[in-house]
């Protein structure tokens, strides 16, 4: 990988590889801007699809392409999809939603602001004495990527699926038909085929 | 440590054959796009025909005959036929989405032929005195580019649907996106088991991975998952709920007319020829030629043979398409959910822990027979489970009768039950609506009055 990528330069020059990345970081802030302020519920949805798929793009560019076609696949191929899938649910409507706005605007941009300055405060105060080294193994691939991942950080890998589990239990619970409810079929003769009635009603 | 050997000696393997891909001149990538792009459009169109010239002939009828030699120009008539055809954009369509969607709905499609390897790796093929291999690219995470470039093809459907501000699109849409967001996960556990065997990802590897055994023989189970998934994926009979013409006109597809239509159209045969060309590149063995034939001819896995027999096991594949099109009845939408999340998904949980297991052991250094030996006793254990849990089950529900007596149907039919007019339940009886008399005075059939014809007349007038 390394020799080919040293023998062929790629067809942007590190100066255009630059470029190109502000310039979709920009499409993507555009893209995430529009995302809170449209009054349409599904194109919000849409937006925040090419807001995702510009940090994907973002990803190539820095060649962690395996981080950077995992995006692809969990964000914009199933967590927006599932979110579509809950505004059809309930009657997406065509066009302008007047209540789609909640009017606590200026709130919100000082959590945005506030959040954004945490978050890029961390990051460059975690990463501000390390140094890449860009002729070793290559650090976006998935070798290294696993390895980091299964060797240095399998304890916050592991809460944050005890995290999902969380939220899939939650689901179960929200969805669950009250036991008490006339209708109610709760006999304890099949819990996970209740619980599949009960999404399909709810 | 002969693990390690052997670890380290793939990933040098790994590196090597990737390291062959990028460096092609421009040109040459040019014309390799435009190659994948033109193959998949030929197959398309011959698939067209060949579906339904071989549905034809399994219901006993003759197909398309009229255009071309044996109708194969059919399709492509059909296609110049959809381009001259009126373009409606319905008046309460979000007009934007609306167009947006079938464009959404191919391009993905045609995208993962990227990865997909023709030809053996290392540049055996000569195009216009450059050594090349037959093959567009090669990511060293080549399936999981295929498995996304599938789930963006979804958004095409689901939009579709949405934005044709109409009920029956909008249901299919919806039946869409559950369909292949379920059957995906259940696609993305059979590859896993494929990645580890082969060690890798990537397109190339895995077929070279293929060299003594195909992976058909090797993961059974994942090569069947991978088939019903790939149905399932697509949207083709028997799973084409999204489509059904019986209870949703056409589904996502009904307010499309014209390119538009003749787009969706397009993306549900390539995105067949599409999983139908992974099939044959993780489970039978990619570009290499068919057991008996790889025996006895040295030259059949190279140069430019590869093709050959690549093309003819994609062919095998939608030939399998089509057959089980021909055969299978539509199943009911949550006969579908079922099979996808209470059957596929744990046969393929539980078998790709096998497959982790045998490899583990196959690392640590155990001989095969040992190996046979666990597997088959941890199988016989998982069964005994099984069969217990069954029996148990089985108690439970003669102990408690009187539920089941509630949660059967009652006897009476209410028609209105719940507050909506419903169709009445198994084992319920419709009660007969008694029939009014007819008003018309009944008359001979025949010349024998002289008043019918003119009776009829009236009648005509009246209508």
């Amino acid at each position: 990988m390394n020799l080919s990528a040293a023998a062929h330069p790629g067809f942007l020059s590190p100066t255009g590889v630059e470029i190109t990345f502000v310039l979709i970081g920009l499409a993507t802030l555009g893209a995430a801007l529009l995302t809170v302020t449209t009054r349409q519920l599904v194109h919000a949805a849409l937006w925040l699809v090419v807001a995702l798929g510009g940090l994907a793009v973002e990803y190539l560019l820095l060649t962690a392409e395996f981080i950077a076609w995992v995006q692809v696949l969990i964000y914009v191929g199933s967590v927006v999809v599932l979110l579509l899938f809950g505004l059809m649910l309930t009657k997406a409507p065509i066009g302008r939603s007047p209540d789609a706005d909640s009017e606590n605007r200026l709130v919100a941009l000082g959590v945005a602001l506030a959040a954004a300055a945490a978050l890029v405060w961390v990051v460059v105060d975690a990463f501000r004495t390390t140094w890449v080294d860009l002729h070793g193994v290559a650090q976006g691939s998935s070798h290294a990527t696993g390895e980091s991942l299964f060797r240095h950080w399998v304890l916050p890998f592991e809460a944050l699926s005890v995290l999902l589990l969380a939220a899939l239990v939650g689901a179960i619970v929200l969805s669950r038909r009250d036991a008490g409810s006339p209708g109610g079929a709760t006999t304890g003769a099949g819990s996970p085929a209740d619980s599949a009635t009960g999404k399909e009603q709810s | 440590m002969s693990a390690s050997v052997l670890g380290g000696t793939q990933l040098a393997a790994t590196t090597e054959n990737l390291s062959f891909f990028g460096n092609d001149v421009w040109w040459l990538i040019l014309l390799k796009a435009v190659f994948c792009f033109a193959f998949a459009m030929l197959t398309v169109l011959f698939s067209i025909v060949w579906e339904r010239k071989v549905v034809a002939w399994m219901q006993l009828r003759i197909g398309p005959n009229r255009h071309g030699p044996w109708g194969m120009l059919q399709s492509l008539a059909d296609g110049v036929k959809l381009m001259l055809k009126e373009d409606i954009t319905v008046k309460r369509a979000d007009k934007v989405v609306f167009i947006l969607a079938p464009i959404v709905a191919a391009i993905p499609a045609f995208m993962a032929f990227a990865v997909v390897p023709f030809g053996p790796a290392d540049n055996e093929v000569s195009i216009f005195g450059q050594r090349t291999a037959l093959q567009l690219t090669d990511l060293p995470i080549g399936l999981l580019y295929i498995l996304a470039t599938a789930s963006v093809g979804i958004y095409g459907i689901v939009l579709a649907g949405w934005s044709s501000g109409s009920t029956y699109p909008l249901l299919g849409g919806l039946r869409a996106s559950a369909q292949m967001i379920s059957y995906e996960i259940a696609m993305g556990l059979s590859f896993a088991a494929v990645f580890l065997y082969s060690g890798s990802m990537s397109t190339s590897t895995i077929v070279g991975a293929q060299h003594n055994r195909w992976y058909v023989i090797l993961l059974p189970v994942s090569f069947l998952v991978y088939i019903c998934t790939m149905i399932g994926e697509t949207n083709r009979a028997p799973f084409d709920m999204p489509e059904s013409e019986g209870d949703l006109v056409g589904g996502f597809n009904t307010e499309y007319s014209s390119i538009k239509f003749a787009l969706f159209m397009l993306a549900e045969y390539v995105n067949m020829v599409t999983v139908s060309a992974v099939a044959t590149t993780i489970f039978l063995g990619g570009w290499r030629a068919p057991w008996p034939i790889s025996t006895f001819w040295e030259g059949a896995n190279h140069g430019w043979w590869p093709m050959l027999w690549f093309v003819v096991k994609v062919q095998l594949l939608l030939f399998f398409f089509i057959w089980l099109r021909g055969t299978l009845p539509r199943v009911r939408y949550d006969q579908l959910m079922k099979l996808g999340w209470k059957v596929l998904i744990p046969i393929s949980m539980v078998w790709l822990m096998l497959v982790a297991a045998v490899r583990a052991m196959r690392n640590e250094g155990y001989d095969f027979s040992k190996i046979v030996l666990y597997i088959a006793g941890a199988v016989l254990v998982l069964l005994l489970i099984s069969l217990l849990a069954d029996l148990l089950r089985d108690r439970e529900d003669k102990k408690k009768p009187g539920e089941g007596g509630l949660l059967a149907p009652p006897d009476r039919f209410d028609p209105m039950a719940g507050g909506y007019p419903v169709p009445p339940l198994p084992g319920q009886q419709v009660q007969r609506v008694p029939r009014r008399p007819s008003r018309a005075e009944p008359q001979l059939v025949g010349a024998s009055g002289q008043d019918a014809p003119e009776q009829e007349k009236q009648e005509d007038g009246d209508a």
